[in-house]
């Protein structure tokens, strides 16, 4: 009988070197580029990835309060909710009537489990004065909960939303892709817990591969919606961000699941930004000349 | 469950989750599988993406149907009208009629063609009802469902199904008809009276314009289903169905399944690759609690409870109307005496019954239902609850807590506080001057043992399909929390203590019960390990373990506590369910090390039908088990559910004298349980209210029943009562359809959830999900507070209004349905009123299961009067 090479190896001893092998189908090296390629096509919305997430980062939860907002009671992602399910009903034909055709996969209740993007390159990490914001060996940004003087100029920066301080000890809190588990040799906590692979754990390179492969799958479906945001060349890989780590698959426009359009990195606002300021000054100087001289 | 045991043979679910990655169309009825199975929701994606159709039958659109390619709507309670529609459908299709396939399927496989007594009237020509039905009595008598000129004893581990019979031994003479032929039948399907033209008959009323009439579904989109089933079904194809308690807690709830089991035998998809049924459990070890089991009516392994209304008297008698002549359950014997000295050790003796006497005998209905008023009406004094929270998960929560009040004691072995704990002071009744008694008023002395978790202590949970998984401990439980089997055994073992110097006959089964398992560690925790052993069966006196059942002997020398889990431990140093050994990509994907599932270790069972009449894989897409006619023995990706070395081409031999158990049985038959070794397409006996399945509506509904003239199920089992009424058809008080059910968030009662801070922020209070139309109609806006209230009373929550709940238009009348999560109690974090309290007591007449998927309401915009009746936070 065929049975798993990996399930002979490590029957008694309970750890598995490299478990991410056999649960992600990845082997986490530094130097290597790692991230989430999020398929909402997958995703059934029953947040087991916020809860491992919770879990494993040992993070308090929210205010106990229903949202009204379908079966969201998060809201959104903040310094102690690092994973996010998004709820988007869309059941409504122009007519008023119900919507009674479906589309294969997800369809008519969007369902999208967001995270931190992990850019390249971070608008947050070029914001942090301390270096408390990083790079880790796995092309990851994650703060250093001891080097963070909370100053907060990473929140703004972030065209996400992401990062948020939190109010108990004032600092900067995000998702760090698990840095400790990847260290480990182990997946995410919200990728591995995932029962249908909405949230898929990588080499990115891999991934994007992947990724695009389930884009032409799922237009030859019919799904002709499905694209990717965040990928090399794709929609939200924008204005000098060059890819998102953590990228999505969508199958409506990004502000339906409450993404930005068109994110940016701040710093390339900094030269157009500067340069008006310049001629403006410049304008009221020569304004200023002018009144002098015509006096 | 009644309804797969009844058709197949076993109540259980037919196939694996991961096969269902192998299916060509999966159908999720009854069942919000996403939700409340995500895990095995997995193997559904799989399949989609190998290309497979995923349909949704479902009263609200749910995060199952989201992911789905059709999604059906239906009104509550309105499943077998969509069935039979199926039924009706597919059996004229042209497909069906003209493909082989089916034929050769239904013809071998299936009763299709079996002839039925001369007598049997359906309830097409009797407006509701069959044929044998005592109005008095409110019961059937089935003599005339039988087949013709025998007695069919049913596969429900009881074989004594003629309580309207006054001579048990004229039973007994008719069931030996199956010994010297086989049953009557006609393979050209032509016979009036046989099973086919019955079906023909009794499902012509089924049309598409009547499933949408009485279901709500649009015609279009309930034929769309139909032929995308049929479309994948045949000899390269299959299609599996999901179901859950969406379909069990119904008053019709067997016989829902049992329509959906009739239209996988007419499709041909039963015991093979990528079909089956696949009855999702609702706890994570529920299927274990039906085999080993927690029921009263059951013995462990689905053996008969003895019973002080049948003919049960002595062992003899027991054993002799209780073992069918034909079908595998002719070992009965074997397996009740290896029960009993598992149980009684050394002081059982084919000289004394084998201490049969010393099991108790059921002298009524003891479900949690009947339980529940019994307690209320004190005629029950002392209550122990294990893992159960009727306040909240019973039904009529306000009379469930008159009747706690009622009892003198009540034990509740909880990880936390739980509502059933806490009623005496937290109840919303307790502290008003409303129906319930006040705090100090309530005499129940009330003892909180806590509870281990299950990393706390090892064991195995049977999940839903029959996999027995070992897990190991991993942390001690803190303070004095202790596991179920250490409170269970050192009860035992006290109970014996205190016994030991009694003669009174009655304690007799206390002091001589085998209560042996060693202890270790300093709370002197039992050995599950043993227990497990004990189940498997070893042999007697010299406990050598045994791995198959066939090993089972009826002269006391093995013991056996559940025969089905027999190789489940079958060497003394191999537990079986702790194997954890999955096959590669590359090999059969039937992972038989990875845990060990019932019986023998088979996967998919029935799978004898995964290849023809002559033992040939149907095709190579869907090869699975096939005979191997060199070596003479059945051969696969799986253990055969069969005689290993019976040819397809055997023929019992009946002028060579009587032939017993399987040997009655052709080369041909799947179903080697029931007593002709077919599938029960027409069920003669072993269920309560019908050969066939039949539209009745909920015993709480707003019109009358569309079909027939008898408007719910006619055996029902109800409690009318003052402190349990039930609304009249239509009653204009309470014009709404209600349906409760559960989140992925929370679990059941929501005990280890709601006090869980992660899993309580997710979905943190009660809510009611309203359609946009009522709310307009009622002037509700989203999280405004209602009042939903029936005749039992009345409780608060917001409203959630969402168009995945739709109005129904049903027989030309508008009908509004809400829908309602039942988790939230006072307790926890995440709170809400008990939505049982809405429920009433009313039960399936197989199951006594309630109907807390469709019964009846009103609801208004506001708060209850008396704030402190809400436990929600304003």
């Amino acid at each position: 009988m065929s049975v798993h090479p990996r399930a002979l190896e490590h029957t008694e001893s309970g750890v598995i070197p490299q478990e991410a092998e056999l649960t992600a189908g990845a082997t986490i090296e530094p130097g290597r580029s790692y991230g989430f390629f999020t398929d909402t096509t997958l995703c059934i919305g029953c947040k087991a990835c916020e809860v491992a997430c919770k879990e494993w980062n040992e993070l308090p939860a929210e205010e106990f309060k229903l949202t009204g907002h379908s079966y969201d009671n998060t809201g959104a992602l903040s310094a102690t909710t690092w994973r996010h399910v998004t709820f988007v009903e869309k059941l409504s034909e122009t007519n008023g009537a119900r919507a009674m055709n479906l589309q294969p996969f997800q369809s008519n209740w969007l369902m999208m489990s967001d995270v931190c993007k992990h850019c390249s390159p971070a608008p947050c990490l070029e914001a942090c004065p301390t270096g408390a914001l990083f790079r880790t060996e796995f092309d990851t940004v994650v703060v250093q909960q001891d080097i963070c003087n909370g100053c907060g100029y990473c929140v703004p920066a972030c065209p996400f939303g992401v990062v948020e301080l939190n109010v108990p000890d004032g600092k900067a809190h995000k998702c760090t892709l698990c840095y400790d588990r990847l260290k480990g040799g182990l997946e995410p906590a919200c990728a591995k817990a995932c029962p249908t692979d909405s949230i898929q754990f990588g080499e990115l390179s891999a991934l994007h591969d992947r990724a695009h492969k389930r884009v032409e799958s799922l237009h030859a479906h019919g799904r002709s919606d499905a694209y990717l945001y965040g990928a090399p060349d794709t929609a939200g890989a924008t204005n000098g961000i060059d890819r998102l780590n953590a990228f999505f698959l969508l199958t409506d426009r990004p502000e339906v699941y409450n993404l930005p359009p068109e994110p940016s990195l701040p710093s390339r606002r900094v030269l157009p930004s500067l340069l008006t300021g310049l001629a403006t000054m410049a304008g009221i100087a020569i304004a200023a000349i002018v009144a002098l001289v015509g006096e | 469950m009644p309804s797969l045991g009844a058709t197949f043979g076993r109540g259980a679910a037919t196939t694996t989750q991961w096969d269902i990655a192998n299916a060509d169309c999966v159908v999720i009825m009854g069942s919000n599988m996403a939700e409340n199975h995500p895990v095995a929701f997995r193997f559904v994606m799989q399949a989609k993406e190998k290309g497979a159709t995923i349909i949704h039958a479902d009263p609200r659109f749910t995060r199952t149907s989201a992911l789905c390619d059709i999604y059906a709507p239906v009104r509550a309670g309105s499943d077998i009208a969509f069935l039979g529609g199926l039924i009706n459908y597919i059996i004229n299709s042209e497909r069906w009629q003209n493909d082989p396939f089916f034929h050769e399927y239904v013809v071998n496989y299936t009763n299709i063609a079996t002839i039925i007594e001369d007598d049997f009237k359906d309830a097409s020509e009797l407006d509701g009802l069959f044929s044998g039905w005592e109005a008095e009595k409110l019961s059937y008598n089935v003599d005339s469902w039988q087949y013709r000129g025998m007695d069919i004893p049913a596969t429900l581990a009881e074989a004594y199904v003629h309580p309207s019979t006054d001579d048990p031994d004229k039973m007994i003479e008719k069931q030996q008809e199956l010994t010297r032929r086989l049953p009557p039948s006609d393979p050209t399907l032509k016979n009036p009276k046989c099973v086919y033209q019955i079906l023909k008959r009794h499902y012509a009323p089924y049309t598409p314009e009547m499933v949408e009439r009485v279901t709500g579904c649009p015609k279009e989109t309930f034929l769309k289903v139909a032929e995308t089933l049929l479309k994948n079904a045949g000899r390269e194809r299959t299609g599996a169905w999901c179901y859950a308690v969406g379909w069990t807690h119904h008053t019709t709830g067997v016989q829902m399944i049992r329509a959906a089991a009739i239209v996988q035998c007419l499709l041909g998809n039963i015991g093979r690759p990528g079909g089956g049924i696949l009855a999702l459990r609702g706890h994570c070890s529920i299927q274990g609690s039906t085999d080993v089991p927690t029921l009263y009516n059951m013995l462990p392994g689905y053996l008969p409870q003895p019973s002080a209304m049948k003919p049960h008297k002595s062992f003899g008698r027991y054993v002799e109307v209780e073992t069918p002549p034909t079908g595998w359950w002719h070992n009965f014997p074997k397996y009740i005496i290896s029960l009993l000295r598992a149980w009684y050790g050394d002081a059982a003796s084919p000289h004394n019954e084998w201490r049969y006497q010393w099991i108790p005998k059921m002298v009524a209905d003891h479900s949690q239902e009947p339980m529940m008023l019994a307690i209320a009406d004190g005629l029950i004094r002392g209550l122990l609850l294990i893992g159960q929270n009727p306040v909240v998960g019973g039904h009529n929560s306000k009379l469930v807590r008159k009747g706690l009040a009622n009892l003198e004691w009540m034990v509740v072995r909880e990880t936390f506080e739980n509502e059933t704990a806490s009623f005496w002071y937290k109840s919303p009744e307790e502290d008003t001057n409303g129906a319930g008694a006040r705090a100090q008023d309530i005499q129940t002395e009330i003892f909180l043992l806590p509870a281990a978790l299950p990393g706390e202590k090892e064991g195995s949970f049977t999940n839903t399909q029959r996999l027995l998984q070992w897990h190991d401990k991993i942390v001690d439980p803190p303070g004095d929390c202790r596991s179920d089997l250490w409170f269970m055994f050192h009860l035992g073992k006290r109970l014996k203590q205190l016994y030991a110097d009694s003669h009174a006959p009655e304690d007799e089964p206390i002091k001589n019960l085998t209560w042996d398992y060693p202890t270790q560690g300093a709370q002197d925790e039992p050995s599950a390990d043993a227990v497990l052993k004990e189940i498997n069966g070893y042999t007697w006196p010299e406990r050598k373990q045994i791995d198959d059942f066939k090993e089972l002997k009826d002269d006391g020398s093995t013991a056996c506590g559940v025969w089905i889990y027999t190789g489940a431990y079958p060497r003394a140093d191999f537990n079986h369910a702790r194997s954890r050994k999955p096959d590669a990509p590359d090999g059969p994907g039937t992972h038989l090390d990875w845990g060990f599932a019932w019986p023998s270790n088979r996967r998919i069972m029935y799978n004898r039908a995964s290849a023809d009449a002559d033992g040939k894989p149907w095709s190579e897409r869907k090869r699975y088990m096939w005979w191997d006619a060199d070596k003479q023995q059945w051969t696969g990706k799986d253990n055969p559910d069969f005689s290993s070395s019976k040819a397809p081409s055997y023929r019992p031999d009946f002028t060579q004298g009587p032939k017993k158990g399987v040997d009655a049985h052709d080369g041909k038959s799947p179903f080697m349980m029931s007593a002709d070794g077919k599938a029960w397409i027409f069920v003669p006996s072993g269920l309560k209210d019908a050969p066939l399945p039949t539209h009745y509506e909920p015993v709480e509904s707003p019109v009358r029943n569309p079909m027939y003239r008898q408007q719910d199920n006619p055996p029902v089992k109800k409690w009318a009562r003052s402190d349990n009424v039930y609304h009249d058809v239509g009653d204009p008080q309470y014009p709404y359809v209600i349906t409760t059910y559960r989140l992925t968030e929370h679990h059941s009662g929501a005990i280890p959830t709601r006090f869980v801070p992660s899993l309580a922020e997710l979905q943190p209070e009660g809510f009611a999900e309203i359609p946009p139309e009522l709310a307009a109609e009622k002037n509700i806006a989203n999280l405004d507070w209602i009042v939903i209230s029936t005749a039992r009373g009345e409780i608060e929550g917001r409203a959630l209004v969402t168009e995945r709940l739709r109005p129904f238009e049903i027989a030309g009348r508008r009908i509004y349905q809400i829908g309602m999560p039942w988790h939230f109690g006072w307790q926890g974090y995440a709170t809400g009123d008990v939505v049982n309290v809405l429920s009433a007591i009313v039960g399936d007449p197989n199951t006594t299961i309630h109907e807390g998927k469709a019964f009846t309401c009103n609801l208004r915009k506001g708060r209850l009067q008396l704030s402190s009746q809400g436990v929600a936070q304003s």
